[in-house]
């Protein structure tokens, strides 16, 4: 009775901080626009830091709840961003409405990304050990050399499509949306604070859900233990699939919130060094815990833009304070920690349950 | 052991941490200045100075152009100063690490900073994204380097000192045309890179009109751009008597470098950013002998304005400057120009100063480093190219 509890407890504390967390800085910040009191810096980098939100949040997902690696969760994030910036300069006269021709965006980015989710993830879920680690990995370089030769352009007859060279003429009025290795420029600017913060919303309330629901355990358990688990009965390849494409979709999402957010993308920033980034992000916020990487990649988007002041020493330091969380996380004082406060909750829910 | 080590960690981590806040509380300050500054309220930047910012890549990969056009920036800035003039500047230039998102945050930085009159980005991608910026903000913005045409396209505010990609692809072909300086030319391009691949369009197109045949055209990329043998090996088993490379001056070099040993000799031609090959640590210059190129900047040049810019580059920084340094020191000069012409105060806002600095660039003529009689329409410049061939270690004029 106790163990079930405690159980409820924690997914209830989860709920709590997390939403918790994202609620109050949206008030605070949405305070400080308002009365002006906020800087053009920090305002520059607020959706970044709500599409880095929902990246790490989904990487938690793949790497944390799920227990695989995932090294190329920035190809997702490609696939969201271009075909996000397709959708919206496609329908740009259909629906004038920009909210609506955001969130459509979003949501064929998303279902592209989690397509790409599949393909990858039906042949390599089945197998144990790190090979999905080495696939997405290679996934992340495909997607960053298909863009770089992707050609669409669209004019009165529609979109035209080619791969190496642009192989199409386009009539009066038409207009390059992919410019292979030039990428995109020109994008209309779509994204703003508070669709970066109903994502995040969107995307703690289903994440949440999933992983303190009864498929949230079965995918822990396949984390865990995978003989126990198929033992019971679990698919362990259908839930680790269904883990990853989710994972897959949201980062899309977040790939569509971050490109409409600039005036232009090249497929170049999607690349390793960006999927290293959001792993980052997951493994400082903590493995599974889903405020830890909220935390985890505000801070780290902030902290390089707040170093500035140092000028020439910005990325030593931000390197080192890195590498000080890193050991943080693994000392004994932050386990000392832990056990206290647990302790600490243990008893007062004794005394709660007397 | 571990514990004090970890307590230490932790210490400095908040030290750290919180200097990292002061230096936002500061900017925090100069926001508030910048904002009333924007209102159009009549509080003055100190001193009648103008406050100059750009971006640029400082750190990382591409840094040696960023720090090139900060320092040649900083040059004309401190002679102007120097000079005592009506008209003073105080520059900033912050690292966006050739990076579109950095770029964006360098800038809004100097946003908080006060920025009334801004030299872009120095880069391409990165001054894409700062341009739309500096269009919605109404900052007027004039970028010495990035140089591909969606810079400028749609935007009345944003203008180049360098050639827009386009006009140097099509100017090479017509140089290679007019002057007769091969039959069959191979092109190795860079297609991951907007410079390179920009520029190997138009030339692909001039060079079709102008009955230049084509031979081979092969790429690399970021990644590959350690070994030419095969893109060579294409361009000499189909004959070509010219190589156009359109890139940089590090993968040139290496071109030049394995066409050498596998002694191959075609006449190899460049575009601006071959500039600094002969420079560079470590190359051997004798490989380069020969080799032409359209760059708008000779260091080697023989005019007063040249030789002192050159002679105070390297005293202060080293280096012989590049192309970048010199864009970036005629930028400064453009603005002192211009805010000359159109009689600008330094008290005025950031918005106000836009207005007239458009109305001012579309009559300023203007004689620098990098070109005479300079002129703008639509944001891109007009200047002449200059054909230079490199003889003996040195560029000699064509």
């Amino acid at each position: 009775m106790k163990k079930t509890k405690n159980l409820l407890t924690a997914g209830r504390r989860d709920y709590l901080i997390s939403f918790g967390i994202v609620i109050l800085a949206f008030a605070v910040v949405q305070t400080m626009i308002l009365t002006g009191n906020i800087t053009s810096s920090l305002k520059g980098q607020l959706v970044p830091i709500c599409a880095y939100i929902v990246m790490a949040v989904s990487l938690n997902l793949t790497v944390g709840i799920l227990g695989e690696l995932s090294l190329g969760h920035a190809g997702f994030m490609s696939v969201g961003a271009f075909a996000g910036i397709v959708v919206t300069t496609s329908l740009a006269d259909v629906i004038p409405f920009a909210p609506l021709r955001l969130a459509l965006a979003m949501i064929v980015g998303g279902l592209l990304a989690a397509v790409a989710g599949v393909i990858i993830g039906v042949p390599v879920l089945r197998l144990k050990g790190d090979y999905l680690a080495i696939v997405t990995l290679a996934f992340g370089e495909i997607i960053k050399n298909i863009v770089n030769v992707l050609y669409i352009g669209r004019d009165a007859k529609g979109l035209h499509v080619s791969l190496l060279e642009p192989k199409f003429e386009l009539a009066e009025g038409g207009k390059m949306i992919i410019n292979g290795p030039m990428g995109v420029s020109g994008v209309a600017k779509l994204s703003t604070f508070t669709s970066g913060f109903v994502l995040i919303l969107i995307t703690l309330f289903l994440v949440l859900n999933l992983i303190h629901s009864r498929t949230g355990r079965a995918i822990m358990s396949v984390r865990d233990n995978s003989i126990a688990a198929e033992s019971v009965g679990i698919s362990v390849t259908r839930y680790k699939l269904l883990a990853f494409v989710i994972s897959a979709a949201f980062a899309g999402m977040a790939g569509t919130l971050y490109a409409m957010n600039f005036s232009t993308v090249t497929a170049a920033k999607f690349d390793f060094n960006t999927s290293i980034l959001v792993l980052v992000f997951v493994v400082l916020g903590g493995l599974g815990n889903i405020w830890g990487s909220i935390i985890a990649a505000t801070l780290l988007t902030v902290l390089p833009e707040l170093l500035r002041a140092v000028r020439d020493y910005r990325m030593l330091i931000y390197a080192i304070l890195l590498i000080a969380m890193m050991l943080f996380n693994n000392s004994k004082l932050k386990v000392r920690l832990m056990e206290k406060r647990a302790a600490k909750r243990d008893s007062k829910l004794n005394k709660e349950a007397d | 052991m571990r514990k004090a080590l970890s307590m230490l960690l932790a210490a400095a981590m908040c030290t750290s941490l919180l200097a990292g806040c002061g230096g936002s509380s500061d900017t925090g300050a100069a926001d508030n200045t910048a904002d009333s500054a924007a209102d159009g309220a009549s509080t003055s930047a100190a001193g009648g100075v103008f406050k100059l910012g750009g971006t640029g890549p400082l750190t990382g990969a591409a840094a040696i152009y960023g720090n090139a056009a900060k320092n040649g920036a900083q040059i004309a800035v401190d002679e102007i100063n120097a000079e005592g003039g009506a008209i003073q500047f105080e520059l900033k230039y912050e690292d966006d690490e050739h990076d579109a998102e950095k770029a964006v945050n360098a800038y809004n930085a100097l946003k908080d900073w006060g920025m009334q009159i801004s030299l872009g980005s120095v880069t391409s991608k990165p001054c894409e994204a700062t341009a739309a910026e500096t269009f919605a903000d109404r900052i007027f913005a004039l970028t010495p380097s990035a140089s591909s045409v969606a810079v400028t396209a749609d935007k009345d505010n944003m203008y180049q000192m360098c050639f827009a990609d386009p006009n140097q692809g099509t100017a090479s072909a017509q140089y290679i045309a007019d002057q007769k300086l091969g039959s069959k030319i191979a092109v190795i391009y860079k297609n991951d890179d907007v410079y390179s691949s920009g520029i190997y369009e138009k030339f692909k197109a001039e060079a079709d009109a102008k009955g230049l045949e084509i031979v081979s055209a092969t790429t690399f990329t970021d990644a590959s751009a350690n070994d030419f043998s095969v893109q060579l090996g294409e361009a000499k088993s189909a004959g070509a008597d010219l190589l156009f490379l359109p890139m940089y001056y590090q993968p040139a070099s290496l071109i030049l470098k394995q066409a050498h040993d596998m002694g191959y000799a075609p006449k190899f031609f460049g575009v601006d950013g071959m500039d600094g090959i002969l420079t560079l640590e470590g190359f051997d210059t004798s490989l380069a002998e020969g080799v032409m190129l359209l760059t708008p900047f000779n260091a080697d040049a023989e005019d007063e304005k040249t030789k002192s810019f050159v002679e105070k580059y390297k005293s202060q920084f080293g280096d012989v400057p590049n192309q970048f340094a010199a864009d970036a020191y005629d930028c400064v000069y453009a603005y002192k120009a211009a805010l000359e012409q159109a009689g600008c105060t330094a008290d005025m806002s950031a918005e106000e100063l836009c207005d007239k600095l458009i109305e001012a660039f579309s009559s300023l003529t203007f004689d620098g480093l990098t070109g005479e009689t300079m002129t703008w329409t639509d944001g891109a410049v007009s200047k002449e190219p200059k054909g230079m061939m490199i003889q003996n270690g040195a560029y000699v004029g064509m």
